[in-house]
């Protein structure tokens, strides 16, 4: 990335980080893991669901717990409304013709679009996971990590398999970010490209559900979302992994060449 | 695609499904020429520049800016084009500051550390100082216009395509952005300008292209089209009949009676004086007796056969 590039990158982070909207949704990720730790401590009944059950024992698990809740729905929400404001935005605002008119390359603007998106995709999981660990350690103190193939690691070691779920997470969210950038080309409404990328993700994790489609089920973008628990397994068996990660890559490609494929041949009318 | 035009095409055509937008359209725009593009709403101004300036992809043709072929060239010629197209158009939540700040970032052809310099030149240039940390979101809408006048000169331009710049100014507003482009024009960048104002193109433009319901309907010199136009004459008088009559035996056309005056297009077979001495002599009492070249509007109504309504 030359120095231009960079400059360019900065100035798309701003006006992600930058505008008051999308601190209000970061705020909404990060009160998620706030609310499961201060809930948990309130109650004295056991919780058997995976995670819940081990917060008590050591508060990283609320960095867990909270991934696995917000993962359906919120974090989607989050990164569609994202990339479905990467093109459609510019273009609902009339700002598209004059990037272009810079002039902006379309191919460097999509990738430096997509850049901005994974950046966010990969704050939004360390978001919910630092708030999760911080709450949790302060309210249910650290140790040793129960995996959960039933042996313990220090906890250096449990902090490290949470930033490997977060990368994992992170991933995921970047091909859901792909698909959003897709969408985000084929129209001028950023709210209808973001509900239609958010429909979209929620009929992955429908089409999950259904036992009869099960031919179909590797297919599907969420298919391998829930398997970041296999960094909680002694030894990480990479293909547990590996599925997760080669679908993730294969949906951003496809995706990302449909944006440019769709983006660079159209007309800028707005 | 030759050096001495800034702005050539040949043939450009659009078509939207079956409506033809622009239709073999050649604009020939001299380097250093104010260009006074004008053409009623609707007549295929704004899709024309927008093909020049590779947004929307032409169904046919090919054009050039600054003697290098578009779209290929865009990388290399579009640093040196300021654009204003269809209205200002920035982030609203955003400051004027930082909106220019955005675009000065977009353009990997400036020099960063010179940034704040050239954008504060820039706001000054357009008068518009004072709002530069304000909101996008609470300027009026001659501030807006200002503020994307200011985004064409964050660097310097070869060339400038202005669509209506002056819409939604003020007539102070109006007044100061037109002496800012004939003061652009003057430092040598050629300036196209797309209006429907006839009096701007008067005030300034050396060139003139006319579009009608997308094709060029006329393209030239201010002056050459002001000459080719001819003059009318127009006798007071309270015989018109009689006038007429006599007008139209000394070979004057188009002659047309109103009350009280007659009026016709001497062309250059007679003299006036000579349609004078004619008139007295046959003993038309004549009040008054006057040559009169048609305006713009006149001339544009001639052209188009309509007035500044929107084309179909």
């Amino acid at each position: 990335m030359s120095a231009a590039d960079l400059r360019f990158f900065r100035s798309e982070l701003f006006l992600i980080f930058g505008r008051r909207r999308n601190w209000v949704g970061l705020a909404t990720l990060a009160v998620v893991p706030v609310i499961i730790a201060i809930s948990t401590s309130m109650s004295d009944g056991d919780d058997p669901t995976q995670f819940f059950s081990s917060i008590t024992d050591n508060g990283i698990f609320v960095a867990l717990a909270a991934l696995m809740i917000e993962l359906p729905v919120f974090l989607p929400i989050a990164v569609a409304t994202i990339s479905g404001d990467a093109i459609a935005g510019e273009a609902n605002i009339g700002t598209l013709r004059y990037l272009l008119a810079v002039p902006v390359h379309r191919t460097r603007l999509l990738a430096i679009k997509y850049a901005a998106v994974a950046v966010f995709a990969f704050t939004v999981a360390f978001l919910v996971a630092t708030v999760g660990v911080l709450i949790g350690l302060a309210l249910f103190g650290g140790g040793d990590v129960l995996l959960l193939s039933g042996n313990s690691v220090g906890m250096g070691e449990g902090l490290l398999r949470v930033v490997g779920v977060c990368l994992y997470i992170g991933l995921c969210l970047c091909a859901l970010g792909a698909v959003g950038l897709f969408v985000s080309t084929l129209t001028e409404q950023p709210m209808g490209a973001a509900i239609a990328i958010i429909m979209f993700s929620i009929a992955n994790f429908v089409l999950d559900a259904i036992p009869q489609l099960g031919w179909l089920h590797p297919y599907l973008l969420t298919h391998h979302w829930n398997d970041f628990g296999e960094f909680l397994r002694d030894p990480v068996s990479p293909s547990a992994i590996l599925p997760g990660l080669f679908s993730a890559g294969a949906y951003i490609l496809i995706f990302l060449s449909a944006a440019w494929a769709r983006f660079g041949a159209r007309d800028v009318t707005s | 695609m030759t050096d001495a035009l800034a702005v050539e095409s040949r043939g450009l055509t659009k078509r939207f499904g079956r409506q033809v937008a622009v239709d073999a359209v050649d604009l020939a725009v001299p380097r250093g020429a104010v260009y006074g593009f004008l053409g009623p709403n609707g007549s295929g101004k704004t899709t024309t520049i927008r093909m020049l300036l590779g947004l929307v992809r032409p169904t046919a043709g090919e054009h050039g800016l600054l003697g290098q072929p578009m779209p290929r060239a865009a990388g290399a010629v579009l640093p040196k084009v300021g654009t204003l197209v269809e209205g200002p158009a920035f982030h609203p939540y955003l400051s004027g500051r930082d909106n220019l700040r955005r675009l000065d970032a977009a353009d990997r052809t400036v020099d960063a550390s010179t940034s704040s310099a050239r954008i504060a030149a820039a706001f000054e240039r357009v008068g518009l100082s004072a709002a530069a940390g304000k909101r996008y979101r609470a300027y009026s809408l001659g501030m807006r216009q200002r503020l994307a006048l200011a985004a064409t000169l964050l660097t310097p331009r070869e060339l400038l395509i202005l669509d209506e710049p002056t819409n939604g100014l003020d007539p102070q507003g109006t007044r100061e952005v037109r002496s800012l482009i004939t003061a652009i024009a003057a430092e040598g960048a050629t300036v196209l300008l797309s209006t429907h104002l006839l009096a701007e193109v008067e005030q300034i433009c050396t060139h003139v292209g006319v579009l009608h319901r997308g094709k060029l309907v006329a393209q030239a010199p201010l002056a050459e089209l002001r000459a080719a136009a001819a003059p009318r004459a127009r006798v007071d008088t309270d015989r018109p009949e009689d006038a007429a009559r006599v007008l139209r035996a000394h070979g004057v056309e188009d002659v047309v009676v109103e009350a009280g005056a007659a009026t016709g297009r001497p062309g250059t077979a007679v003299a006036p004086e000579k349609l004078v001495e004619a008139l007295v002599h046959d003993g038309v009492p004549v009040r008054g007796f006057a040559i009169s070249a048609p305006g713009l509007e006149d001339l544009f109504v001639s052209l188009t056969g309509e007035g500044f309504d929107v084309s179909g």
